[in-house]
């Protein structure tokens, strides 16, 4: 559990620093520090453990079906890392206070920083690889963030982006990597692919899956030819880049070599790949590092160099090498971080960073100074430094590597490696700290910086004389255990210790001394002579390949997102039917069943023959917009003739009385729509429609074909006739359905149509602005209408009709549990009902006599439904559970009541509610393009007034 | 029969798709019109056709048609009324918007063409 806790902790505490900062900067960092403390300190507790040998596993089921578990394991590989990403962290957090000015947004780098740490932890502890992956996605993205934290500065923006871009691109290879892995050994557990060496060694897979994973790894850790983006992370502020440059972000990539060590090692293939990849970087990285002159330059060209030591370490596969790797690990997580510390107190100190212009510094800043010194000493590999140490088992393991038959290839790059290192880091010491100040108007004056920002440095320096001095002791359990995890075997022979005797290797270290100090004084003159080789950017090539990526991408999509709807439309028609026929291939079976099919009766064949005209009809004729509509009624009539014949009255109820309130509704749109239809389609815009539609009429109609022509199999339809009348009380199975055993269903619909209605009344609402209002204002009727706008025939009818179509209404509504009705037909035709007043009578003066809130009335129902379904709850039923009783009333007899109609009623008042609502919300547009008031009187020519009253002024054109 | 029900589907779709590939709104809202027919039909005759067979449960009777497609189709055809309007309401907005109806709804030309003159 706690290992959980170690992971979430940082995540958890981002929310500090966050709400912190209100407090102040002190409060923020203390935040922020007890967070990482607190997981450094229960990581601790488990450290005994781990070094002994144990390891903790806890894993929670998340998607199991995926083979993604969130399941993490402290072993010894993962306690070195944890400890230093949480340790360094802890130390960076102090120094992050006393580093950030005023001006920077202490809260937001202390969110970032966490979350990077929490990522980290996550990649370290992760036990699932797919959880690995999301972890490690995850520290491309909050690094991003670190690296861009000043984002006034365009160095600092493209720095970030450019790591993000070549670690992301790299994430993603790992995935596909990963993923393979995975797919090989059956199981996305490290702890499982860690047991599968020989299996995956022997697949065909092993060597993409190997180039993928590395690809993740050598971006990650800027290994040559990805190493570009570090040192233009190095925009960043300096407690980024010492926390993400020494210890963590590109020590992923590392992690990850040596957690796939015990799988992937020991081929040809990682050997030439990982070893060659790792040396050329070693070497490249320190040669460029010589001649760099801004202080973090130098540091992060060191980095790439040291980084490509332990890839190369690795990449020799022998465990002995891995040992190695591992110490060196350690040692470079000190020294590094202590020397970008202490380049961001010079940097803070004197308000630049170029070393051109430093000297003497030590004299200044004596704390600085030595703490700088000591550092650099053990990164160039001096006696009795840790940096020495593990640099003498590196030259050691490389004087016995053979490279292509070659065996003086290797310990001669190494020792070239190694001289240059040498010299950079004596340039590190003498052209900064030691010597004559070389510009005495530094930006500031320089002197040693608050005991809180020296502190940090100093602590780990004094590790690495420690290390140096007593490595078995202070460092030996660890390097044991990790090794141990690293190799997943038996550890080889090996001896921490200062002094191995008269070696080759200590030869090799006393030779890059003395070169290395010897290239430092012919510095001016390397310098000069190097200055006019031609290196390639790789920045410009980077911003070339991303102008190049992006003109890509938009000539892609400028081309499939033209803007075109029809285009969009049509080319979704057409994927949906070459998915249909690609399935129809797939399998192929004859398109006809062996159903036994049903006589065509000769009314049927009259009705498909109207419906086939109609059809033709409405697209040639679909310029006349009004007749277009006439030959849709006659379709929807068709069709709920069409459902009547074929046993399903309650559907031809429905239909007939959406048909009728659909009509009304495209009457009023096309009042304000252009009557007609512009004839604008090209004859090959045409064609190539007529062939779209005829593929999906075919497809669509073949498909129904093939189904109706076979039986039906196991259907749940027979549960539902049996049960309709014992469980849901009524005999009208298709109600019963819709209000008891699918009534979340319905609920869920209702919502949605309540919602359309709302969403319909919004957008007349604001019709009232903007463009839409001066179109409504000077809006010209100009089309020919009657002259008669409420017809007394129709006024005295609808009037008459009203209670008997209401009455209808609440007839249906009752007998729609046992008989063909309920709650959406009974809503439709009250609708009807209401909707003929309006149409013969006027809007106002209906309107006068409707008091209903219609918004009331969706919201009503939705509740009534609700309750109904909540009520079950009270007798411990889950939601929606119908329970019904038999009533008996005096002159109506016995009925049957159930509890469904309260949920049928809310159905009913949705539906009118939402159907008036759109309809009284459209004519409103109406009535504002004709420049209307509301009419108060129901009718043209009242008959029954006394006086005769002036009609209201006619519109004609 | 059921070559009857499968053609008027395939020509319904037919229909639909070719107006709804039109550029103007109103065809568009008709062509939704006819494919929601042809869906719903679709949806109903998963269930087989059979004549004279409503699920209203009958003492004495035994042979009812498949109730389900029934059930869902005619919630279906509810929502495609609401969708039906709602695709109507946002076709006249965008026409007093820009003063076309065209599908892409970019404004053209003058606000002159909002008097309807067709």
């Amino acid at each position: 559990m706690s290992l959980t806790l170690i992971v979430l902790l940082p995540f958890i505490g981002a929310v500090l620093p966050a709400i912190m900062i209100r407090a102040g900067r002190n409060a923020c960092a203390t935040a922020t520090g007890s967070v990482t403390l607190l997981a450094l300190i229960l990581l601790m507790a488990k450290a005994p453990a781990v070094i002994g040998g144990e390891v903790f596993q806890v894993s929670y089921n998340w998607l199991p079906e995926l083979g993604l578990n969130v399941t993490f394991f402290l072993d010894g590989l993962g306690l070195l890392f944890a400890t230093l990403i949480l340790g360094i962290g802890l130390l960076i957090i102090i120094y992050a206070r006393f580093y950030l000015s005023k001006n920077d947004p202490m809260g937001r780098f202390y969110v970032f920083l966490l979350l990077f740490q929490g990522a980290m932890v996550g990649i370290v502890l992760s036990d699932n690889i797919l959880l690995l992956l999301i972890f490690w996605e995850l520290t491309s993205l909050s690094s991003f963030l670190l690296i861009g934290y000043w984002k006034h500065l365009p160095e600092g923006r493209q720095g970030a982006r450019m790591a993000l871009a070549v670690t992301g691109a790299g994430g993603l290879a790992m995935i596909a990597g990963m993923l393979i892995l995975g797919d090989i050994v059956g199981s996305y557990n490290l702890t499982d692919i860690l047991q599968n060496a020989d299996l995956i060694q022997a697949s065909p897979m092993y060597v993409p899956a190997l180039i993928l994973i590395l690809l993740g790894c050598f971006t990650k850790s800027a290994q040559f030819p990805f190493h570009f983006w570090l040192p233009h992370a190095m925009a960043a502020p300096t407690p980024v880049s010492a926390y993400l440059h020494s210890a963590t972000m590109v020590k992923a990539g590392i992690f990850l070599m040596a957690r796939m060590w015990p799988v992937l090692s020991g081929t040809p293939e990682w050997f030439y790949i990982v070893a060659t990849a790792g040396l050329v970087t070693m070497v490249l990285g320190a040669w460029i590092a010589i001649f760099k002159h801004d202080l973090k330059g130098l540091l992060a060209y060191s980095t790439v160099s040291h980084l490509g030591l332990v890839t190369m370490l690795f990449g020799f596969g022998t465990p002995m090498a891995a040992v190695a790797g591992v110490f060196h690990i350690i040692n470079h997580a000190t020294f590094k971080a202590a020397l970008f510390m202490t380049a961001g107190i010079v940097d803070h100190e004197t308000g630049t960073r170029d070393i051109r212009r430093f000297g003497g510094l030590l004299n200044l800043m004596p704390i600085a100074g030595t703490i700088g010194i000591i550092s650099a000493a053990s990164m160039a590999g001096v006696i009795p430094f840790n940096g020495f140490l593990s640099k003498e088992m590196m030259l050691e393991e490389a004087w016995h590597t053979v490279w292509f038959d070659q065996n003086w290839l290797v310990p001669l790059l190494a020792t070239i490696g190694a001289i240059f290192s040498v010299a950079y880091s004596f340039r590190f010491i003498f052209h900064v700290w030691l010597g004559k100040p070389r510009d005495e108007n530094l930006p500031h004056h320089p002197h040693d910086p608050p005991f809180g920002m020296w502190a940090p440095p100093a602590f780990l320096t004094v590790l690495v004389v420690l290390i140096g001095l007593f490595p078995g002791t202070i460092a030996g359990p660890l390097v044991a255990a990790t090794s141990g995890a690293v190799i997943g075997g038996e550890l080889p022979e090996y001896h921490l210790a200062l002094w191995h005797g008269l070696t080759p290797a200590l030869g090799m270290s006393a030779i890059a001394l003395v070169l290395g100090a010897v290239i430092l004084m012919r510095h001016g003159g390397l310098l000069s002579a190097t200055a006019n080789l031609s290196r390639p950017d790789a920045k410009s090539m980077f911003d070339c390949a991303m102008v190049k990526l992006v003109a890509l991408s938009r000539l892609i999509s400028d081309n499939l997102h033209n803007g075109s709807l029809q285009r969009y439309l049509a080319i979704m028609v057409m994927a949906a039917v070459a998915i249909g026929v690609s399935g129809f291939y797939a399998q192929p079976d004859y398109l006809s069943g062996s159903r036994e099919l049903l006589e065509v009766s000769p009314p049927a064949a009259i009705a498909w023959l109207l419906l086939v005209v109609t059809c033709i009809a409405s697209v040639f004729m679909h310029h006349n917009r009004l007749l277009t509509l006439l030959l849709v009624g006659v379709i929807g009539l068709i069709v709920s003739l069409g459902f009547i014949y074929l046993s399903a009255p309650d559907l031809a109820l429905t239909q007939i009385s959406v048909e009728v309130v659909t009509v009304i509704l495209m009457l009023l749109a096309l009042n304000i729509l252009p009557k007609e239809t512009p004839k604008e389609s090209m004859p090959g815009r045409k064609l190539r429609d007529v062939i779209v539609s005829v593929a999906a009429g075919l497809g669509v109609g073949g498909a129904i074909w093939a189904i109706m022509t076979r039986d039906l199999p196991n259907s749940i339809s027979a549960y539902h006739l049996a049960n309709s009348k014992i469980e849901g009380g009524g005999t009208n199975v298709v109600n019963v359905i819709l209000v008891d055993f699918r009534g979340f269903d319905t609920f869920g619909e209702i919502i949605v149509l309540g919602i359309a209605a709302l969403s319909i009344f919004a957008l007349i609402e604001t019709v009232t602005q903007g463009e839409a209002a001066k179109r409504l204002a000077s809006w010209v009727v100009s089309n020919r209408r009657s002259a008669d706008r409420h017809p007394m025939m129709m006024v005295v009818a609808t009037r008459v009709m009203l209670p008997l179509s209401l009455m209808v209404g609440v007839y249906i509504f009752l007998r729609g549990h046992n008989e063909p009705g309920g709650g959406f037909i009974a809503g439709l035709v009250v609708s009807v009902a209401l909707v003929m007043q309006y149409m013969a009578s006027g809007f106002g003066w209906t309107q006068n006599r409707m008091k209903v809130n219609y918004h009331g009335m969706i919201g009503l129902g939705v509740i009534a439904a609700a309750i109904t379904g909540i009520s079950a709850w009270v007798a411990g039923l889950p939601f929606l559970t119908s329970g019904f009783t038999h009533v008996h009333l005096p002159i109506v007899g016995e009925f049957e009541l159930a509890s469904a109609m309260g949920f049928d009623l809310g159905v009913f008042l949705t539906v009118v509610g939402a159907v008036m609502l759109a309809l009284a919300k459209l004519s409103q547009v109406e009535r504002m393009a004709e420049h209307v008031d509301v009419n108060v009187d129901p009718m043209d020519h009242d008959p029954s007034a006394p006086v005769a009253i002036p009609a209201t002024p006619e519109k004609e054109a | 029969m059921e070559f009857l029900v499968a053609s008027s589907i395939g020509l319904l779709t037919m229909c639909g798709t070719y107006l709804l590939l039109r550029g103007r709104t109103f065809p568009v809202v008709i062509g939704l019109a006819l494919i929601s027919y042809a869906v719903n039909v679709f949806l109903f005759a998963m269930g087989r056709l059979t004549i004279n067979m409503p699920p209203i449960l009958r003492d004495g009777v035994t042979e009812y048609t498949d109730p389900l497609p029934q059930a869902l189709v005619l919630t279906a055809i509810v929502i495609s009324f609401g969708m039906t309007a709602l695709i109507v309401v946002l076709s006249i907005r965008a026409y007093l918007e820009i003063g076309n109806d065209h599908v892409d709804g970019r404004p053209v030309g003058a606000p002159s063409e909002a008097g309807d003159k067709n």
